[in-house]
């Protein structure tokens, strides 16, 4: 008998085992004979040009195979868009080795390759330049005025800017008896992945004018991504390349563009024909993407009743010279609050930095740590507790779209996680609780995120041996991704865990989209599911045609798969095996792909989110100013949970996450240099087990038919958003102190 | 890193010869800080001399009743030995306040007190730094200092050289307890009192201590008093743990009854080497604990302290600091 449904069930983690036990293979790992290895320099200068480089130390050390740099370079693609990725936002892309131009600090330079990875490192050290440096812009406060609307192009569909004004702001919060207006800013931050970025080509030479077989491990949250630039960039037809990456160690989003590394491994292999292997350092995790630095300014009026009136929020963030970053920042204040009168804007300073990337809960987290806060205050200006603030304010529509919602269990969320933190038990007086020298504060902030489905490809087969394998091109970049997927497929059809496999990773499979925007679980599940059913038709034929089919004269609708046979519904005894079903047929599996689209015409309807209540306390030390969480309950509501197991580690992750980015993460730059200088783990911080004390997880039950056809909302960015506010609000409440620029370090609250 | 030749040293005679045989050598023990000086070209040294085999790895009684740490005792087998941890409890807590539990394992004591700043700009060939390469400027004094010195910082000339921190927090419990650091060189045995063993940086910042060129570390020796009694090492940092102090401070007091009798503090994380003033430790014999004596004291601890701007902070949050662990080490709450 099987287990079915698995669906709701909190299995393990498939790929669990194989991870701790090393058996599960990083792009960095993967080897070859011959294998030459890489080394990439980077520039000390944010702008500027090369005037001379160096390489003849390097080349003459043994070992040393060659240098690129962009003088010997060799001739790739020209135009603009062969570089321009799935995620790559309006401009034009960086090529690495392109020109002597100097766009930003740390860019590649140069490419060392050897034949073991320590001459390549130490040739590398031996490389000289010779700088013409020109003044840099890195400071986005001083440059704050060159501020200016982003250009829009293919990133605008999925990160819509703000829309135009809404009843007039100004009017209504002058008259607003509550007025609250204040400033939140926040540094640069960067993902900073466990594991390195890493490619390893594996170079098959070929006959003839196709010049051989690549196939190209990479860390990559997307491998078809990976491909459509190397095959573009590099002229290579794509039956003769191959992305594989079956275990991504984190991603964060900084795996949604092909980074330095990919470009470099494939240029040496291509030009030399040899399999080569680039790995970058901890360093030079800090010399691409990143959350950018960002300003902003949320100003918010309520009446003496503290119904919201007037709403205001504006950003201003970084973006490289040559490429618009933008995320969604202001937006959600719009979709969460009922005020008629909302003005929103977000504009771009272009620094000489690089473009900065998606990272966790891109924007969401970096408007809602601004207006929660601003929320908060409004709430206490007004005398009213900010729950019952938020539920006075509360809407069922998204008023900025004029749409409803497709489920919105948000005043659940505040309920149940208000219940479990025992929100009431607090003092609401600011500073009011205390143990010894520590002060406690109880803060609680909202966060949503949006339930995007995108379409998706993926097969399923029925093999010869009885068991199913599904597969598509997606990436599990620790989310877990290759077990729920597994659960879809084997309640589909009715099988057993142990007889389903589910592949990933590999661009000889069906495609799918970068794995990024919490949209996976919805996108991979509906193509998985939609496949699966397609496959059951395809059995359910064969199993009529087979001699003496109980099924003969029954409808597919008269069936059920379960127990690794299809049943008659009104007499499950009346049963055909599916392993006879492929028995029939002449001893091939049974295959079907085939496209999971969301359904645009029934979700445009609708605004698709999921949301949170967050609850945080924190005690400050009265003297020392140093915070510590000491609990946070997350009561979230993101439609059906697959599994409750892998949807709670995902939130965990998010609540980790917004411990550090409220108290301790930022990538600091030194404007004399235009230099991140704590590009290290030791000096950049995040969260370690010490900082993390009690975290609590709650899902609230959700159902929604609208989003997809399973109900899920994706669970990787909603754990993180509303996170860092109502940290930032438990320690105005613990103090009597608002802090509004993060990472809330102990000198703020001295 | 560069390319560099390796020789396994059999004892410390050994290991001292072929030091003075080779200036550009360097001795390696758990290797945690100087690999990493290695990997970014900071540290490039033409052989590495492995230490490890020495017989260095015990802790034994000395003769004036005190402990005799070893140079290559780990950072872990220290804290936890169990006449450190009872007798000497707040250099146990210091070393645990420190690194991670993974590095304690890998970290000597020895190299602990020659574990260089952590100075982004000492880290960065990228940018001037004085401590790396004389001459060529101080990054951090206009730069990011979050992390450096606010006493101690003046040099003959009158230009500030260098605003680098020490960054360990076992030799801010060190120099509380007046450990002394044993020596052997080419010249033969010294011994080297522990206030004397870390130095300012003057106008050479590029020297962190008083060890001459080729001379090892073979023991820490600790005197007979480790303050069991009334002791706290409060560590402030950025996070919960794995993080360098931003302040940290040592004290230790002997009372009878209501009144110091003796005190020692140390402060970690605001100079180039652990920051005593006995002059200032004095002003506490013979009084009785109080907030208030203690608010005195450490306005005189701080005396002549200047902050850079990130690290201006560390002026204030140092006092308090002070304050909060001499009243923990008195028991005042
Ligand atoms: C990420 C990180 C975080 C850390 N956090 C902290 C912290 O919070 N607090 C803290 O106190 N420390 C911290 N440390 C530093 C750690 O304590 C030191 O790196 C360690 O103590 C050095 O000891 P080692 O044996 O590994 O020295 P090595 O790296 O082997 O050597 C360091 C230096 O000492 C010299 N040396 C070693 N032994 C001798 C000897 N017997 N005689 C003469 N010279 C010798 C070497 O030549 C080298 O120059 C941290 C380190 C890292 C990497
Ligand atoms: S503080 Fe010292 S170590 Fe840091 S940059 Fe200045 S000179 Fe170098």
């Amino acid at each position: 008998m099987t287990q079915q449904p698995y669906i709701g069930k909190p299995i393990n983690r498939l790929d669990g085992l194989d991870k701790v036990t090393g058996k599960a293979k990083y792009a960095a790992e993967f080897d070859t004979p011959d294998l030459l290895h890489g080394y990439v320099v980077n520039s000390t200068i944010a702008k500027g040009k090369i005037k001379k480089i160096n390489t003849q130390d390097a080349l003459s050390l043994p070992g040393v195979v060659k240098v690129f740099t962009h003088e010997n370079r060799p001739k790739l693609a020209w135009f603009d868009i062969n570089y321009k990725d799935q995620d790559a936002p309006p401009g034009s892309p960086f090529r690495p080795l392109r020109d002597a131009k100097i766009r930003y600090d740390a860019q590649p330079i140069a490419l060392v390759i050897a034949e073991t990875f320590e001459v390549a490192r130490y040739a590398a050290s031996l490389i000289t330049v010779e700088y013409e440096q020109v003044a840099h812009l890195s400071d986005l406060e001083a440059n704050r005025h060159k501020a200016r609307k982003a250009s829009s192009g293919m990133a605008t569909l999925l990160k819509p800017p703000p829309p135009k004004p809404k009843g007039n702001f100004e009017e209504a919060f002058n008259a607003a008896p509550h007025q609250v207006t204040a400033e939140y800013v926040h540094g640069m931050e960067h993902h900073n992945p466990m594991e390195m970025f890493a490619t390893t080509v594996v170079f098959e030479k070929g006959r003839g004018k196709s010049g051989g077989k690549y196939t190209v491990y990479d860390k990559t949250q997307g491998v078809t991504n990976s491909i459509l630039y190397a095959a573009q960039v590099f002229d290579i037809p794509f039956k003769n390349i191959r992305v594989v990456s079956p275990y991504v160690g984190g991603g964060f989003g900084s795996g949604l563009r092909p980074q330095y590394q990919l470009f470099m491994a494939m240029l040496a292999a291509q030009n030399l024909k040899r399999s080569v292997k680039v790995v970058l350092t901890r360093q030079q995790m800090f010399s691409f993407g990143h959350r950018p630095a960002t300003i902003q300014t949320v100003a918010l009026g309520a009446s003496a009743e503290g119904d919201m009136t007037a709403l205001y929020h504006s950003a201003v963030s970084e973006t490289s010279q040559f490429e618009d970053y933008t995320e969604v920042v202001v937006n959600y204040g719009g979709m969460l609050y009922p005020p008629e009168n909302v003005t929103l804007d977000h504009q771009l300073v272009p620094l000489d930095v690089s473009t900065p990337l998606d990272m966790r809960a891109p924007g969401g987290v970096t408007g809602m740590s601004a207006l929660e806060c601003a929320v908060d205050e409004l709430a206490f200006k007004a005398g009213i507790d900010p729950v019952e603030f938020r539920l006075q304010n509360y809407t069922d529509r998204d008023p900025l779209a004029d749409l409803p919602y497709s489920s919105k269990e948000l005043r659940e969320c505040f309920r149940q996680g208000a219940e479990r933190f025992g929100w009431l038990k607090r003092n609401p007086e600011p500073r009011s609780m205390r143990d010894g020298h520590q002060l406690v504060g109880g803060g609680m902030a909202t966060g949503i995120w949006e339930a995007n489905q995108m379409p998706a490809r993926a097969e399923a087969a029925l093999l010869v041996n009885g068991k199913l394998r599904v597969s598509s091109a997606t990436a599990d970049i620790g989310t877990g991704t290759y077990t729920i997927m597994t659960q879809i497929a084997a309640d589909t059809l009715g099988m057993s865990l142990d007889d389903v496999t589910f592949k990933l990773g590999d661009t000889d499979m069906p495609a799918a989209p970068i794995q990024g925007g919490s949209w996976t679980a919805a996108t991979v599940g509906t193509a998985v599911k939609t496949v699966c059913e397609g496959l059951a038709k395809k059995l359910f034929k064969l199993a009529r045609k087979m001699p003496d089919s109980p099924f003969a004269s029954a409808l597919f609708d008269e069936v059920v798969f379960a127990d690794k046979m299809i049943q008659l519904k009104k007499d499950s005894l009346m049963a055909v095996s599916l392993q006879s079903v492929v028995d029939s047929n002449g001893g091939a599996a049974v295959r079907h792909t085939s496209t999971g689209f969301p359904n645009i015409l029934k979700q445009r309807k609708y605004t698709r989110s999921a949301h949170s209540a967050v609850f945080a306390e924190v005690t400050v030390d009265e003297d020392l100013g140093t915070v510590r969480v000491t609990r946070i309950v997350s009561a979230i509501a993101g439609g059906r949970i697959l599994n409750p197991k892998t949807a709670r580690s995902q939130i965990l992750g998010g609540m980790v996450w917004g411990i550090g980015k409220a108290l301790e993460e930022e990538s600091v730059m030194d404007h004399q240099f235009g230099r991140i200088m704590n590009h290290n783990l030791a000096e950049y911080h995040v969260a370690v087990n010490a900082d993390v004390q009690a975290l609590d997880v709650i899902f609230v039950e959700e159902h929604d038919d609208i989003v997809n056809p399973l109900g899920v909302k994706g669970l990787g960015e909603i754990g993180l958003v509303g996170v860092p506010a109502a940290i930032a609000n438990a320690v105005f409440h613990a103090t009597g102190k608002r802090i509004r620029n993060l990472p809330i370090t102990l000198d703020k609250l001295l | 890193m560069n390319s560099f030749a390796y020789t396994r040293a059999d004892g410390v005679t050994h290991a001292v010869a072929e030091r003075a045989d080779e200036s550009t050598a360097a001795f390696i023990a758990g290797g945690t800080n100087l690999i990493d000086l290695m990997k970014e070209n900071v540290a490039r040294p033409t052989r590495l001399i492995d230490i490890n085999r020495l017989p260095l790895t015990t802790i034994t009684d000395t003769e004036n009743g005190g402990l005799r740490l070893g140079a290559l005792v780990t950072n872990a087998d220290t804290a936890y030995d169990d006449k450190v941890a009872k007798n000497y409890p707040l250099l146990a807590e210091a070393i645990l306040a420190g690194a991670s539990a993974q590095l304690r394992n890998m970290a000597t004591d020895g190299g602990n007190l020659m574990q260089r700043t952590r100075c982004y700009y000492f880290y960065d060939l990228a940018t001037p730094c004085n401590k790396r390469e004389p001459g060529s400027g101080c990054s951090a004094i206009n730069g990011y200092n979050r992390i450096h010195a606010i006493l101690g910082t003046g040099s003959p000339t009158g230009d500030v050289q260098c605003i680098a921190t020490h960054p360990s927090d076992m030799c801010v419990a060190l120099a509380a307890l007046e450990a002394t650091v044993q020596v052997t060189g080419p010249d033969g045995d010294r011994t080297i009192p522990f206030a004397e063993f870390h130095r300012l940086p003057g106008d050479t910042p590029q020297i962190d201590n008083t060890l001459e060129a080729g001379e090892l570390i073979t023991a820490i020796d600790l005197p007979a008093n480790g303050f069991s009694k009334n002791y706290a090492y409060l560590k402030l940092r950025d996070r919960a743990s794995y993080a360098f102090a931003l302040v940290s401070v040592a004290a230790a007091l002997e009372m009878e009854g209501e009144t110091i009798v003796d005190a020692r503090i140390a402060l970690g994380g605001v100079a180039h080497k652990p920051w005593r003033r006995p002059e200032v430790e004095a002003m506490l014999h013979g009084k009785s604990a109080s907030n208030d004596v203690f608010q005195t004291v450490a306005d005189a601890m701080l005396d002549g302290a200047q902050g850079y701007g990130h690290n201006t902070f560390k002026l204030e949050l140092a006092k308090r600091a002070i304050v909060r662990a001499l009243a923990q080490a008195a028991k005042l709450n």
